[in-house]
């Protein structure tokens, strides 16, 4: 395992969850992939198909980056880099701590030894030493969170380095060690500046981040290790800060131990508090707040009727007349302004049912907001950022009264709208739109093509020869695999799993009849008959939420679990950028319900008409649930792009490179 | 005789066309063809008992070969074997009984049972089970030697004693016939009002503000929830359609003109809604003697969901349902692969069915069971007329309503 491991001075950033592939691989599956780059996964015995080494592929890697089609600047999570150095090894903890403590400063400050220009803001700075720790957190908070981080990067790891030489010069006696661990620091942060300039300003949030992290890891280690040499090394050393840059503080030289790690503790604990609250998702809209529904009726666009007859567990989810939205809708296509006509098209399209799926809806949104964009043009004394954002929501709320959003969706609404406010000022207008095109135009390429082809890669080396693969509906991943095995020559045999009420599954049975895959096709009541002769189950899913639950198509619990009774494995494609940071128990408190109609009525079936008359009657309910929730524990891996993980370490994906959405 | 064998014949060509269906109705019209069959049998005048089995036997084969899945025909078949070996054995006890206690009651004793014939038989029955079966099965042990040196006549072999101990109460000829027409009327008329005893427990089980959760359609199901219905508890019912066959919109309808609340989902939403479900309550094809169940298709993945979920799987089974016999592999040996039509439109993939091409082995399959098995370890409890039971117990309860020397009913044709 070693020698694979990447040196930590090149990328501290990469962490390897389990086993690590070799460096060739990883460019391969991170790269634009074909055929060509298949074999390294590919070809391997069939040995590696026992459930394989985790693979979490650095997601920038320098090299790999520069070899990419996709331009993408290398820069963009470097900054990143120096922030979090080698959180795995405790020996490092505090030096890397002492990075941080020290490139919180302002260069001035310490140089000078003046006081701080952010004096003024932190209010309790009467130079109290305990407060002294968190408040210099605090301090770098406010400046992220004021949106101006006035803290130049270049500045910043050049002084970093400056200040760590000053330390050893000043304190030789705060450790050997540590002087080593901050030098090297130091070097690898000084080729950084220059790269990292240009787009100092997306990165705040990491940069947060990254200081929560080192504090919680100083924080373990010093709670974990209870070795009085760390934490007094520790304290020296926040001695030495305070002694260095604080002249005016008041010494407290008590139980230095113990307010080090009160001081850390709050300096390690607010920030996060704070971030979290943030980003945790706004609670969704309940739709038996019955004012809260009066409100956006106001608002919508969509003139829709409340379905009368309504199931009373799914009083919180929306449900309205179908049939009634889409000639409402097309009569007012041109009273509509404010909505762009691709928006209006796509729109369209969801309430229809013509886009579905996703991966589909997701493009489809995203292209449309990059057409609407494209033909923006910001109206006087407004600012582009605002006025768009706005536009965006109104775009979004109009796209939610036609269906509500997947989670894909919510994703990359969330990705744009980060990049719409993070637009540097100094663009121009035609700059700005060009360069966010580019970014959807990137995020649909990475996110969903590109992270589609290495799911195939990596899913593909699961089928052998002889196998009788199990789907359940039509995945468009799983079909891409499917297809991609067959191409492989692979002797395999595919029974499709379909259910009422959208027969998805015979889409898929014809792509696969046609191509000459052999195909058995069944109902999802026969799947515990059919289950006994299957090797493995492949599912798609339109979310997986981070307590490794999968939001899928309706069913695929249920294909999942007699999978699992019957021993057989059941794999989940699912791009990550569909992971979701939320969790999820059942299949109630967050759904979708579809056309209760379609329940009634069975096409092709003249004979069963029971339901059709008794629809309206009071006592009958009829309930379309497009949804559901498949607990984590039916599933043997998740297929992602990063590897094939456990839906255990969903969380692990979210964290690591959820965030990273919002820095391609 | 003639009209007897006609009569066989158009059942035996139902069933092999799949015209009767469910296996109450198939029960029903087999104890009606075996009654009609029985009463026009001649018997000779000695050994009636053994005739009479070894005939039944013979139209019993044929039906059961005419529908192998359909399990009702044979227990419907076993039941009236059983019926005539106990009723033989009542009139031989009472011969017994009549002669040990003196010669001259023996009149007396008949106008007896003339008297109240309808009730004679069950009860006569039953006391022969209590009385005679500890001796009978001294009898047994000692007849052991004796059965296992006539492997072939293994069957007949407890007609023989019968037999020699009828063989001198000639005024009995008619009495086992009458006696044994008797029992298969009222085996008719259990099978038919099996529901409404299963019903008359709904209360037991079902409480207010329940939701229960059913798929498919089985009259015991609807007869057991309008029966709590009726005795005004209030509760919610989640019908799923049980496709292909959508048997769950007939119930729904059902349900609802009688005034429950119900909520029709598809299959596939099972999972998604069970672990909002207080019961599962279902009708069953066929409850096998280790109390697996042969079960609508789809009720497998319900039974497993409820399981995951702690939700009690309760099947409803009239006793015609039980069957004798251990299952083997029963979702394939004891299935039924249904029309691909169901599932798919020919038409639509008629191209693909034939894009065989040349090779023999069409690339497209399209299953379509009938049934589903569900294993004793997902039934939480099963409900028939005599009660509510246990999947353990089931094997005795069965061992009362058939006779051992029945089970195997094709032996002799294979021999």
């Amino acid at each position: 395992m070693d020698p694979r491991r990447y040196s930590r001075v090149i990328d501290p950033k990469v962490r390897q969850v389990g086993f690590c592939p070799r460096s060739g691989q990883v460019q391969n599956q991170s790269g634009p992939t074909g055929p060509s780059t298949s074999p390294p996964v590919s070809h391997i015995s069939p040995s590696s198909n026992s459930l394989s080494p985790v693979m979490i592929p650095p997601p920038r890697h320098p090299s790999d980056a520069a070899s990419r089609a996709v331009n993408v600047p290398a820069t963009a999570t470097t900054p990143l880099r120096p922030r979090r150095p080698s959180f795995d090894d405790p020996n490092n903890n505090s030096s890397s701590t002492e990075q941080l403590v020290v490139s919180s400063y302002n260069p001035d400050e310490s140089v000078l030894g003046t006081s701080p220009p952010f004096s003024g803001i932190g209010d309790d700075r009467d130079g109290d030493a305990e407060s002294e720790f968190s408040d210099n957190s605090v301090n770098w908070i406010r400046q992220n969170d004021s949106g101006r981080f006035p803290l130049s990067l270049a500045p910043d790891g050049r002084f970093d380095s400056a200040a760590a030489k000053e330390k050893q010069s000043k304190k030789p006696q705060v450790g050997s060690r540590k002087e080593r661990g901050g030098g090297q620091t130091a070097e690898v942060r000084n080729d950084l500046p220059s790269e990292s300039k240009p787009l100092k300003e997306k990165t705040s949030k990491a940069e947060r981040r990254a200081l929560q992290e080192a504090q919680r890891a100083v924080k373990a280690a010093a709670k974990a290790g209870g070795n009085k040499s760390k934490a007094a090394s520790l304290s020296a050393h926040e001695q030495t800060n305070k002694a260095a840059k604080l002249p005016l503080q008041r010494k407290d030289d008590g139980p230095v131990t113990s307010s080090a790690a009160v001081s850390e503790r709050r300096g390690g604990e607010r920030p996060p508090e704070k971030d979290r609250k943030k980003d945790a998702p706004a609670p969704r809209m309940q739709f038996d707040d019955k004012n809260r529904v009066e409100k956006a009726k106001k608002r919508s666009v969509v003139k829709q009727t409340e379905a009368r007859n309504r199931v009373e567990l799914f009083r919180h989810l929306p449900q309205y007349e179908h049939g009634t939205q889409l000639p409402d809708l097309e009569s007012k296509f041109f009273q509509l302004d404010p909505m762009h006509p691709s928006i209006y098209k796509v729109g369209l399209q969801y309430l229809a049912g013509d886009i579905r799926g996703g991966n589909a809806r997701c493009v489809a949104m995203l292209q449309a907001f990059s057409e609407a964009i494209k033909d923006y043009s910001t109206p006087p004394e407004k600012t582009l950022t605002r006025d768009l954002t706005a536009k965006v929501n109104n775009f979004v709320s109009f796209l939610i009264e036609c269906r509500p959003l997947s989670i894909s969706m919510g994703n990359a609404i969330r990705f744009l709208k980060s990049r719409i406010a993070k637009l540097p000022i100094t663009l121009s207008e035609a700059e700005a739109k060009s360069s966010l095109c580019s970014d959807i135009e990137r995020f649909i390429n990475e996110k969903i093509v590109i992270a589609e082809k290495v799911i195939v890669e990596h899913a593909v080396t699961k089928i052998q020869d002889g196998d009788v693969l199990l789907t359940y509906g039509s995945s468009a991943v799983v079909e891409m695999v499917i297809l991609h095995a067959h191409k492989l020559g692979k002797q395999f045999r595919v029974v499709i799993v379909d259910s009422r009420p959208r027969f998805e599954g015979q889409a898929l049975l014809r792509k696969l009849v046609k191509i000459g895959v052999s195909c058995t096709y069944t109902h999802i009541n026969a799947v515990s008959y059919i289950m006994r002769e299957v090797t493995r189950v492949f599912l798609g899913a339109a979310s997986v939420f981070s307590n490794g639950t999968v939001y899928s198509r309706v069913g695929t619990a249920c294909v999942a679990m007699v999978a699992h009774a019957f021993h057989v494995p059941v794999l989940v494609c699912c791009e990550a950028y569909k992971f979701h940071e939320r969790v999820l128990l059942d299949s109630i408190c967050s759904n979708e319900l579809g056309d209760p109609d379609a329940i009634s009525k069975v096409p092709g079936r003249m004979d069963i008409n029971s339901l059709h008359d008794g629809t309206n009657k009071e006592n009958l309910q009829l309930l379309n649930l497009m949804y559901d929730a498949t607990p984590p524990d039916y599933i043997s891996m998740i297929v992602t792009e990063y590897g094939m993980i456990p839906t255990t370490s969903v969380p692990v994906i979210v964290r690591e490179y959820g965030r990273e959405h919002l820095l391609i | 005789m003639p009209d007897v064998h006609a009569l066989v014949n158009d059942f035996l060509i139902k069933l092999k066309r799949r015209k009767i269906e469910g296996s109450k109705a198939t029960a029903k019209v087999t104890a009606e063809v075996l009654r009609s069959f029985i009463s026009q049998q001649r018997l000779p005048n000695t050994n009636q008992a053994g005739a009479l089995i070894d005939a039944v036997k013979a139209v019993g084969e044929q039906l059961i070969a005419a529908n192998p899945v359909e399990l009702a025909v044979g227990n419907v078949v076993r039941r009236v074997l059983h019926i005539i070996r106990e009723e033989d054995l009542s009139l031989t006890a009472a011969a017994i009984g009549g002669l040990s206690l003196s010669a001259g009651s023996d009149d007396e004793d008949d106008v007896g049972h003339d008297e109240h014939p309808a009730l004679s038989a069950a009860a006569v029955a039953a006391a022969a089970r209590s009385t005679l079966r500890p001796p009978s099965l001294q009898t047994l042990l000692e007849d052991v030697p004796h059965t296992a040196a006539v492997p072939h006549t293994s069957s007949s072999g407890g007609d023989s004693e019968g037999k020699s101990k009828s063989a001198d109460k000639n005024s009995s000829t008619k009495r086992l016939k009458h006696n044994v027409i008797e029992a298969v009327n009222e085996l008719i008329q259990d099978i038919v009002t099996c529901h409404e005893q299963i019903a008359e427990q709904a209360v037991e089980h079902i409480h207010q503000n329940e939701v229960i959760l059913t798929l498919g359609s089985s009259r015991t199901v609807v007869e057991f929830l309008c029966a709590a219905k009726e005795k005004k508890r209030s509760f919610r019912v989640f019908v799923a359609e049980g496709a292909p066959r959508y048997q769950g919109h007939t119930l729904a309808k059902e349900l609802v003109t009688r005034g429950l609340q119900t909520t029709v989902i598809t299959d596939s939403a099972v999972f998604a809604m069970i672990s909002r479900v207080n019961m599962v309550i279902v009708g069953a094809h066929a409850v096998m003697a280790n109390g697996g169940v042969i079960a609508p298709v789809g009720l497998n993945m319900v039974a497993l969901a409820a399981q995951r979920h702690a939700v009690p799987f309760v099947v409803l089974a009239g006793i015609h349902k039980l069957c004798p016999l251990y299952p083997h592999n029963p979702e394939v040996l004891l299935n039924e692969l249904r029309s691909p039509s169901e599932l798919l439109d020919f038409g639509e993939f008629s191209d693909c069915l034939d894009f065989g091409s040349g090779s023999g082995s069409p690339i497209l399959h399209v299953v379509n069971p009938a049934f589903d098995y569900v294993p004793p370890n997902l039934v939480s409890l099963f409900i028939t007329d005599t009660g509510g039971h246990n999947p353990s117990y089931m094997y005795r309860l069965i061992a009362d309503y058939y006779s051992a020397n029945d089970l195997v009913l094709q032996r002799r044709s294979a021999s």
